[in-house]
């Protein structure tokens, strides 16, 4: 799947998810400047993690306002795969392509930490191949990843399945303490309801080759792989 | 024009001035006289230090840039180079800790990136006073989160640091930050203007009036009025410095750049001095043009702003197209101030009115101060009495390991994005050192930075002698070749004897063992006057080390957490009873004793044997044996695994009647513990024997507990998990979060 990586001022993962693309998946992956996106010409976009803007104001409200994301729009109106990771998450939110909104984390700190995430359903295309309640290694690293949203949206959340991951413990169980950042029912990452956008604060990119992985493995290029379909 | 001169606020001695318009040949002006004085100033000029710093050995074959550009270049082979650097940023961060230590970091990097360097990695080695205080505590805090915010945004992880608590540097805290940058070999760059005719550009944040004297500030001593000169010091910005380093990067890749300089200390005056003065041209530039912050700046606030994220470009004509649209594609303001020329002087106008013209060499070639140095004598005295040996000694584990100096540092380590760039194979305290791979290649670099104060202010020659052996042991048991430095000296008043005989001695010290090991220093920092005028108190002699190594095979990289049950644990090295300065008579109280000795030939030994049995693939962990002495080594490599040991003192190679205290907590040099299979046991011993380094077998990988036995005999046991609570809850308890 042809993939823009799209480079906003201020993204700081686009290098790494470039290269997680390119040379360990090998997808066909381009890296795009966020004025010169266009969309017709990828089948996949992703929002790399970063501080786009330098998260002034708010994480993700400047770059939500670029105009490559009226490209990014158009992507997900015709069907093709948008995800966004951290920064890119909480571009995702600002530009209303997923609902809810990501806070500063509860302890008020900036948090980088390997956690554990827990896929909440394969009925996505991003995790049909993992499986149900497998239980993925990823690092976290930001300040405002905590999830909310208002009891109504969290319900609705939960009835059309769009919660793809949560934080779980060492069993795989959600448990306040493999909480993180505080999210609302430990949300980790969720998808839209035509299921074709996704939004994640963990980083698949960190977790795509065993040499840097704690435990070995690379669990986030079992997420990745869709793009090389 | 006297009259002017006493308008302007300036550092300079008398002779100083004398020496100045002596050289100029008439009174240089206002804003000449200020020019003069930052660079002049002991920060800018190194006047007391220079003379000090000739002795270090600079070269190697694999160094590419030594001392004397913004940072030291080493090749590490198929075209890959280096470039790393440390300074310091005490003063600011003891006025301002968030902005301080957040424009320290800034700074660094610049120092990288006008290489052509990328940087991957931040480095930082920080010291507070007593963690009880309240003002250490708010330091410590916000210098953390000055770090981490600043850091982060600019995407390069911050891999691996030190913190310590001493009373020394309750005032003076010492903030000192590394950057570590990747490059290729015959695509450096070097900050030196050697083309006349060549275009000068003004790149990044405009130019306000912040930081302006920052410098001068940094070469005073803190006084009670210190906090007036909070304007001195810098603020900030991580989104425009990001902004900086993709376009600085990307313009030079247009091949049209022929040189790039920061702006630091000493601002547009510094860096259009010494690009001049190093390719003898001079510079002609028009300061109206300069893209500014705020209204109404004048040309003495021009030059010397220190206002952050600046870089300087200097192009050939005709090339303006291609490198300004990648400026304008980043949108990073940019400004045309001049040019190049052939005069060998710093002209500069306003409003096309020449307010300046000096010569660049008067401002980058200062005189040279002359320092007296007097030994302490206090402080070598040697105690003949020992304290009274502990009755308990799982309560003395306990305690040391909750020291703040040997506790763990994960609540600091998690405010850092320590992964983005895919190349921190080994996380913070993971290991001795941080190991970042290079990728796309089989190898990877080791970084350390590092320091004993304590040792140091004992005696500066043995304590900074160690503190190389140590950082080199450290990178060393990361599975690396130990292959250059580069320092960053924190001292009290030079002007005082006593300061500046510290100085002198560390650099003694320092210069001893990197000829013993074969090591370069391809750079550093010195700060003086980090000593309060109240007190009159200086802080404890420190030059921390920023050591590099070269792991050739990934294969080789080594943790220190323990593997697997069974396995033999191996101490290298002798331990003698030198307590003097450890963590164990700081935790009971007692002064005085024997710091370690730090002694090339053993080092080098026992630095070879581990590497050799590194490289052989004996080795399942390595950790250095410092810090806290035998026990703490042992119990760090056990929390970490996970997995718990026993070990018998009897086996442990030493010097005659040694007490079980002096065993345990002793921090002799030249130390290593490593774990091996039972099969390569005798291979590891057999290689230390070869190079004439003791070594013994002390006992065995166990499954949870932490067992300590004199001849077979039990002295303590605890469980390794009531150690990791003691290890982990300190910090979190002392300074909250």
């Amino acid at each position: 799947m042809k993939t823009a990586v799209i480079q906003f001022p201020g993204s700081n993962c686009d290098l790494d998810i470039l290269h997680v693309l390119k040379n360990v998946l090998h997808v066909e992956a381009e890296l795009v400047w966020h004025r010169d996106f266009k969309d017709s010409e990828f089948e996949a976009a992703i929002l790399p993690g970063g501080f786009s803007y330098g998260d002034y104001l708010r994480a993700g409200i400047i770059a939500a306002h670029s105009p490559a994301m009226k490209h990014i729009k158009e992507m997900v109106r015709e069907g093709k795969l948008v995800i966004g990771i951290c920064n890119g998450f909480q571009i995702l939110v600002e530009s209303e392509l997923l609902p809810g909104a990501l806070l500063m984390n509860k302890s008020t700190c900036f948090i980088c930490k390997w956690v554990k995430v827990r896929v909440e359903t394969d009925e996505t295309l991003f995790t049909r191949h993992i499986g149900r309640k497998s239980v993925l290694n990823m690092p976290i690293a930001h300040a405002e990843g905590r999830y909310v949203n208002d009891p109504e949206g969290l319900k609705e959340l939960h009835e059309n399945d769009q919660v793809v991951f949560r934080y779980v413990n060492s069993r795989g169980e959600v448990s306040e303490d493999s909480n993180p950042n505080g999210s609302m029912d430990s949300i980790a990452g969720i998808c839209n309801i035509e299921r074709n956008v996704l939004g994640l604060m963990p980083h698949p990119e960190r977790a795509s080759e065993p040499v840097l992985s704690p435990f070995s493995d690379s669990d986030g290029l079992k997420l990745l792989s869709i793009l090389k379909s | 024009m006297l009259e002017s001169i006493l308008k302007v606020n300036v550092n300079l001695t008398a002779e100083e001035i004398a020496e100045a318009k002596r050289r100029l040949g008439r009174e240089p002006n206002e804003i000449e006289l200020g020019m003069i004085d930052v660079m002049w100033s002991e920060h800018c000029s190194y006047k007391s230090s220079k003379k000090v710093l000739e002795i270090l050995p600079k070269s190697g074959r694999r160094v590419v840039v030594g001392p004397g550009y913004d940072s030291g270049v080493v090749d590490i082979g198929d075209g890959d180079v280096i470039a790393f650097k440390v300074e310091s940023h005490n003063h600011p961060s003891a006025i301002d800790p968030y902005n301080g230590s957040a424009t320290g970091v800034g700074g660094i990097i610049r120092d990288i990136l006008c290489m052509n360097c990328r940087p991957i990695a931040l480095l930082d080695s920080l010291r507070f006073g007593n963690p009880q205080s309240a003002h250490a505590k708010w330091l410590f805090n916000n210098v953390v989160k000055g770090i981490a915010d600043y850091g982060n945004r600019t995407g390069i992880p911050t891999v691996a640091g030190e913190v310590e608590f001493d009373e020394s540097f309750e005032i003076n805290c010492l903030v000192n930050v590394a950057c570590v940058g990747l490059g290729r070999i015959n695509e450096l760059i070097l900050a030196r203007m050697d083309n006349p005719g060549d275009i000068i550009i003004l790149v990044g944040g405009d130019t306000g009036r912040d930081g302006i004297h920052g410098v001068t500030f940094a070469s005073k001593t803190i006084r009670e009025d210190s906090e007036l000169e909070r304007p001195a010091v810098q603020v900030g910005n991580p989104f425009i410095k990001k902004l900086v380093i993709e376009a600085t990067l990307e313009a030079i890749r247009t091949g049209k750049v022929t040189a790039v300089k920061d702006l630091g200390g000493g601002g547009l005056t510094c860096a259009l001095s010494e690009m001049s003065s190093k390719g003898g041209t001079g510079v002609d530039v028009e300061l109206t043009n300069i893209h500014v912050r705020e209204e109404g700046m004048t040309p003495y606030e021009l030059l010397l702003s220190e206002s952050q994220e600046r870089m300087i470009f200097t192009i050939p004509p005709g090339s303006q197209d291609e490198v300004l649209g990648v400026f304008r594609k980043w949108e990073v303001p940019y400004s045309i101030i001049g040019k190049v020329t052939d005069t060998g002087r710093i002209v500069a106008k306003y409003r096309g009115k020449i307010v300046v013209d000096i010569p660049s060499k008067l401002l980058t070639e200062p005189p040279i101060a002359k320092r007296r140095a007097r030994k302490i004598s206090i402080i070598t005295k040697k105690r003949a009495s020992k304290p009274p040996i502990p009755m308990d000694f799982s309560k003395v584990m306990h305690h040391i390991l909750s020291s703040p100096n040997i506790a763990d540092m994960h609540p600091v380590y998690r405010q850092y994005d320590h992964e983005v760039g895919l190349r921190t194979i080994l996380k913070p305290g993971d290991a001795d050192a941080a190991v970042l791979r290079i990728i796309g290649k089989n190898k990877a670099v080791a970084v350390k930075i590092d320091c004993n104060s304590l040792h140091c202010h004992l005696d500066p020659y043995t304590g900074h002698a160690a503190a190389v052996a140590e950082a080199a042991r450290n990178v060393t048991a990361t599975g690396a070749e130990p292959i250059a430095i580069t320092d960053c000296c924190n001292f009290g008043n030079p002007e005082k004897p006593e300061v500046y005989w510290q100085f002198k001695e560390a650099i003694r010290g320092i210069t001893y063992m990197l000829k013993g090991l074969g090591l370069p220093c391809v750079g550093g920092n010195v700060s003086f006057y980090n000593e309060d005028e109240e007190s009159g108190r200086a802080v404890k002699p420190t030059t921390t080390i920023v050591m590099l190594g070269l792991i050739e095979r990934l294969s080789l990289v080594t943790s220190m957490a323990l593997k697997e049950v069974g396995e033999s644990i191996i101490l290298l090295g002798k331990t003698y009873p030198e307590l003097g300065g450890s963590e164990y008579y700081r935790l009971i109280g007692f002064g005085g004793g024997k710091v370690p000795k730090a002694v090339a030939s053993r080092e080098r030994a026992s630095i070879k044997t581990v590497a050799e049995a590194i490289r052989r693939g004996y080795v399942t962990a390595a950790h250095d044996c410092s810090k806290g002495g035998l026990a703490v080594s042992l119990a760090e490599m056990a929390i970490k695994g996970g997995l718990g040991l026993k070990v018998d003192l009897a086996y442990v190679p030493h010097t005659f009647s040694m007490r079980i205290d002096e065993i345990l907590f002793s921090e002799s040099s030249a130390r290593f513990i490593v774990t091996t299979s039972e099969v390569n046991t005798p291979k590891i011993l057999s290689l230390a024997r070869r190079r004439g380094v003791p070594a013994s077998k002390i006992g065995e990988v166990s499954p949870s507990n932490y067992t300590v036995a004199m001849n077979g005999k039990i002295l303590f046991e605890c469980s390794v998990e009531s150690l990791r609570e003691s290890w982990q809850d300190a910090i979190p308890r002392l300074i909250g979060g």
